[in-house]
C-alpha cells in the first residue's frame, strides 16, 4: 500500500503534467500563458498575495521533469527503501517534496514561490537527516538547512526590496513595474539581483555557500537524486529564470551570476577530481553542473540553462540511482577504491551508468549533455554579456568533467574486483535506469546546432516565456569551432582518465605522492579549504561567544530588576515587627509627614 | 451665654489628642492603650462639635454621635481581645503578643 500511494500519487502528477504539457502545444492558451488564481492568501494594507498558479512553458517544463523524474526516482526507491523501517515515513517526506517544488515552480507571486522554497528546504534538511539515529546524518542536516538560511535571508531581504520599492510580489506584474520604473543600470535593479542571487547560491550550493551539498549525501541515495542532483538545487537557476528582467536591467547583478557561475564549476570540478566516495563525486558533479547553467543564466542564455538543467536531471538522476545500486550490491561500500571490475558482473548497472556519465561529460553528438552543455559554451562566446574568459572557464570545465567522470567509470567498472556482490537489483530499480539512460541520450535531440541539423524546438518552446540570446560583438570562431574545441577538452580529460586509472595505475600513485600533489589533493579534497574556512571564521567565534555568553547578557536587565526588588524587600521585611506600638507609632508618623505633605507644600 | 474662641477649643481637642497618642505609643498594657484610644477619639469629636459651634450648625455634633457609636463599638471588641490575650498569654503587654513577625 505504502509504495502504491507513494509513487502512484507523483505518477500521477506526472501523467497530469504530460496530458497538460500536449494541450499546452497543440492549442496553446492566450498569450502563452495560463493563471489559475484559488483565493486571497493575506490582505493587509496593500499587500494582498494571492494563492495562484501561474502556467507557461517555463514553468511547464520544469514540473513536467520534476514529477517524471520524480515518479522514476519513487519507483525507484519502492525497491530500494523496501527493507528500511521508515519507509512509509520516506515516502511521505518524499511527496511532500515534490508538492513542495510544485507550487514553487508553479506560485505565481514571489511569497508563494517563497512557500515552496522553504517547504523543499525542509523536506531536504527532514530527508538528510533521514537515519537520524546516527548523529552524523544530523549534523549533516542541520549544516544543510543552515547554509541555505544564510542564502534564504539574502532572498527575504530582496523580496522586502522589491516590494518596498514596487508595491506587487506578482512575478509578472512586478517585472512590467521594473521595466517601466526602473532605468537600466540604476542601483535598485542590482541590489535586487544580488539579494535574489545571494538566495539562489544558498539553494542550488554555488560558492561561496556550495559547503552543504557534498554532506548532504547522508541522506538515501533516492533523496540525492531527487532533491540534491536533480531538481531542488536548480531552484535557483528558475529563481534567476523567472526574474530575468530584473537581471536585464542590473548588468552588473547578471555578471555576478556569470562569475558565480564560472568560478563554481571550476572549483567544484577540480574538488570532484579528487573525491574517493562515490556520491561525493557527484555531488560535487552537481554543484559544477549547476555552475554551467549559471553561467548561461549569466550570459543571457536563459533557454540554454533550463535545457541544461533538464538534460542534467536526466543523467545527473540516473548516476545517483546507479550509484546507489552499486553501493546496495556492494555491502554498503562507499569508497570507488574499494569497488572494480563490475562491468561483466552488472552490465545493466554498467551501461546504463555509462550513458549518463559520457552525457554529463558530453560525448559528441550522441548524447544530450553534449548538446545542453555546447549550447551553454557557445552562447558563453556569442552573446552579448559573453566574454572569452567565462568561454575560456567553460572548455576547462568540460575538461576536469570528462576527467572526474571516467575516473569514477574507470575505477567503478574496469580493473579487478575488489569487493564481491552480494545482491542484485530487481525490476523496480533498473526499469528507472534504462528510462533515464535512453533520456539521457535522446533527450538532447529536442535542440541541434547549426551545423548538426539546424532545429529548436527546445529554444522555440522556451521564447514562449524566455527572451532568446541576443548576439554579441565577439566574432572570430564560429558554432562548429567551439563545438569542436569542447570536443577536445572532453577527448583530453578522457585520455587523462584512461592513461592515469586503466593503462598505468602507478602513474597516479607516483603523482600523489610527491609532497605538493599531495597537501593540493588534500585542499581540493576539503572542497578548497572552504570548510576549514568557515568553521574558523563563522563557526568557532559563534561558539565561542555562545559559552562566554551563557548568561545572556541582557537577562542582565531583568536579573537586576529582580536584585533591586529582592533588596527592598529584605529592607522593608524588618518594619514588619509584629509588635503594635510601632505600628500606631508609624501610622502616626505617616499622617503626619502626609499632613506636613498637604499643608506646606 | 459667652461662647468659647474657636481656637481655644480646637486647641484642646488638639492637646487631648496628643496626650492619647503619647498614651498610645508608651503604655503597654492592652488596657491603657484602649483608653488612649478613648481619649484620641474623644478630642476628634471635640473638634467636630467646636467647629459645628463655630458654623451655628449641628453637623458637629451628629458625627459626635456617630463617633460615640463607634467609639463604644470598639471598645467592645478591644476589650474581648483583651480578654483573649490575657487568657492565652496569661498578661496584658501588648509587647508580648508580637508572635506575628514579616
Amino acid at each position: 500500500m505504502v509504495p502504491v500511494l507513494g509513487a502512484g500519487s507523483v505518477g500521477l502528477s506526472a501523467v497530469v503534467a504530460i496530458i497538460i504539457t500536449t494541450n499546452f502545444l497543440s492549442s496553446p492558451p492566450p498569450g502563452n500563458h495560463f493563471t489559475q488564481v484559488l483565493w486571497t492568501w493575506i490582505d493587509v494594507g496593500g499587500f494582498r498575495p494571492e494563492i495562484a498558479f501561474y502556467l507557461d512553458s517555463l514553468s511547464l517544463l520544469m514540473t513536467l521533469v520534476v514529477t517524471f523524474v520524480g515518479f522514476l526516482i519513487h519507483f525507484y526507491s519502492a525497491e530500494f527503501m523496501e527493507e528500511d523501517e521508515g519507509y512509509s515515513r520516506f515516502f511521505a517526506y518524499m511527496n511532500l517534496f515534490v508538492a513542495s517544488m510544485c507550487i514553487l515552480l508553479l506560485g505565481s507571486n514571489l511569497l508563494l514561490l517563497f512557500l515552496g522554497w522553504e517547504g523543499v528546504g525542509l523536506c531536504s534538511y527532514l530527508l538528510i537527516g533521514f537515519w537520524y539515529k546516527d548523529p552524523v546524518n544530523g549534523l549533516a542536516a542541520r549544516k544543510a538547512f543552515i547554509v541555505t538560511r544564510v542564502g534564504d535571508t539574502a532572498m527575504t531581504l530582496g523580496l522586502f526590496l522589491l516590494f518596498v520599492n514596487l508595491g506587487t510580489l506578482d512575478i509578472q506584474e512586478l517585472m512590467h513595474r521594473a521595466l517601466a520604473q526602473w532605468p537600466m543600470g540604476s542601483a535598485l535593479p542590482v541590489a535586487a539581483g544580488l539579494l535574489l542571487l545571494g538566495g539562489a547560491v544558498g539553494k542550488s550550493a554555488q560558492l561561496p555557500l556550495q559547503t552543504w551539498l557534498p554532506d548532504a549525501m547522508a541522506g538515501p541515495t533516492p533523496t540525492s537524486a531527487l532533491i540534491h542532483a536533480a531538481t531542488m538545487v536548480t531552484a535557483g537557476v528558475y529563481l534567476i529564470a523567472r526574474t530575468h528582467v530584473l537581471y536585464s536591467l542590473a548588468p552588473a547583478a547578471q555578471l555576478a551570476v556569470a562569475v558565480v557561475g564560472a568560478a563554481t564549476l571550476i572549483l567544484a570540478g577540480f574538488s570532484a577530481v579528487t573525491q574517493s566516495d562515490i556520491k561525493r563525486v557527484l555531488a560535487y558533479s552537481t554543484v559544477s553542473q549547476i555552475g554551467y547553467m549559471f553561467l548561461a543564466l549569466g550570459v543571457g542564455a536563459w533557454s540554454a540553462a533550463i535545457f541544461h538543467f533538464m538534460t542534467h536531471a536526466f543523467f545527473k538522476a540516473l548516476l545517483f540511482l546507479g550509484a546507489g545500486v552499486i553501493i546496495e550490491s556492494l555491502h554498503h561500500e562507499h569508497s570507488i577504491f574499494k569497488m572494480g571490475g563490475l562491468r561483466k558482473e552488472m552490465p545493466v548497472a554498467f551501461w546504463t551508468f555509462l550513458a549518463a556519465g559520457c552525457s554529463l561529460a558530453g560525448l559528441p553528438l550522441i548524447t544530450a549533455g553534449f548538446y545542453s552543455k555546447g549550447l551553454i559554451i557557445w552562447d558563453t562566446w556569442s552573446s552579448t554579456r559573453g566574454s572569452a574568459a567565462l568561454w575560456g572557464a567553460a572548455v576547462f570545465g568540460v575538461l576536469l568533467t570528462s576527467l572526474y567522470t571516467f575516473r569514477l567509470i574507470f575505477l567503478v567498472f574496469f580493473g579487478e574486483m575488489k569487493t564481491q556482490v552480494h545482491k542484485r537489483p530487481g525490476f523496480r530499480m533498473m526499469m528507472p535506469c534504462v528510462v533515464l539512460a535512453i533520456l539521457s541520450v535522446l533527450g538532447g535531440y529536442v535542440e541541434a546546432p547549426v551545423f548538426f541539423g539546424n532545429v529548436h524546438p527546445f529554444s522555440e518552446f522556451m521564447q514562449l516565456a524566455l527572451p532568446p540570446a541576443t548576439e554579441g560583438p565577439l566574432r572570430g570562431m564560429s558554432e562548429i569551432l567551439s563545438e569542436t574545441l569542447v570536443t577536445v577538452a572532453f577527448l583530453i580529460g578522457l585520455y587523462v582518465a584512461y592513461l592515469f586509472f586503466i593503462r598505468k595505475r602507478e602513474y597516479a600513485e607516483a603523482v600523489t605522492t610527491r609532497a605538493i600533489a599531495k597537501s593540493l589533493h588534500r585542499f581540493w579534497y576539503t572542497d578548497w579549504g572552504m570548510d576549514w574556512l568557515y568553521e574558523r571564521v563563522f563557526v568557532r567565534p559563534i561558539l565561542w561567544f555562545a559559552r562566554v555568553d551563557k548568561s545572556d547578557f541582557v537577562d542582565y536587565i531583568y536579573s537586576g530588576i529582580a536584585l533591586i526588588t529582592e533588596l527592598l524587600y529584605h529592607g522593608v521585611r524588618k518594619t514588619e515587627t509584629g509588635r503594635l506600638r510601632w505600628y500606631a507609632a508609624g501610622i502616626a508618623a505617616g499622617s503626619i509627614i502626609f499632613l506636613a505633605v498637604v499643608l506646606f507644600l | 451665654m459667652a461662647s468659647i474662641p474657636m481656637h481655644q477649643g480646637l486647641l484642646l481637642a488638639g492637646i487631648l489628642f496628643a496626650l492619647g497618642l503619647v498614651g498610645l505609643l508608651v503604655r503597654r498594657n492592652v488596657v491603657f492603650t484602649l483608653m488612649s484610644l478613648e481619649i484620641m477619639l474623644n478630642a476628634a469629636g471635640l473638634a467636630f462639635v467646636v467647629a459645628g459651634a463655630r458654623w451655628g450648625q449641628a453637623d458637629g455634633q451628629i458625627v459626635f454621635m456617630f463617633i460615640l457609636t463607634m467609639a463604644a463599638a470598639e471598645v467592645s471588641v478591644g476589650l474581648a481581645l483583651a480578654l483573649r490575650i490575657y487568657h492565652r498569654f496569661k498578661s496584658l503587654d501588648a509587647d508580648a503578643v508580637s508572635e506575628m513577625k514579616g
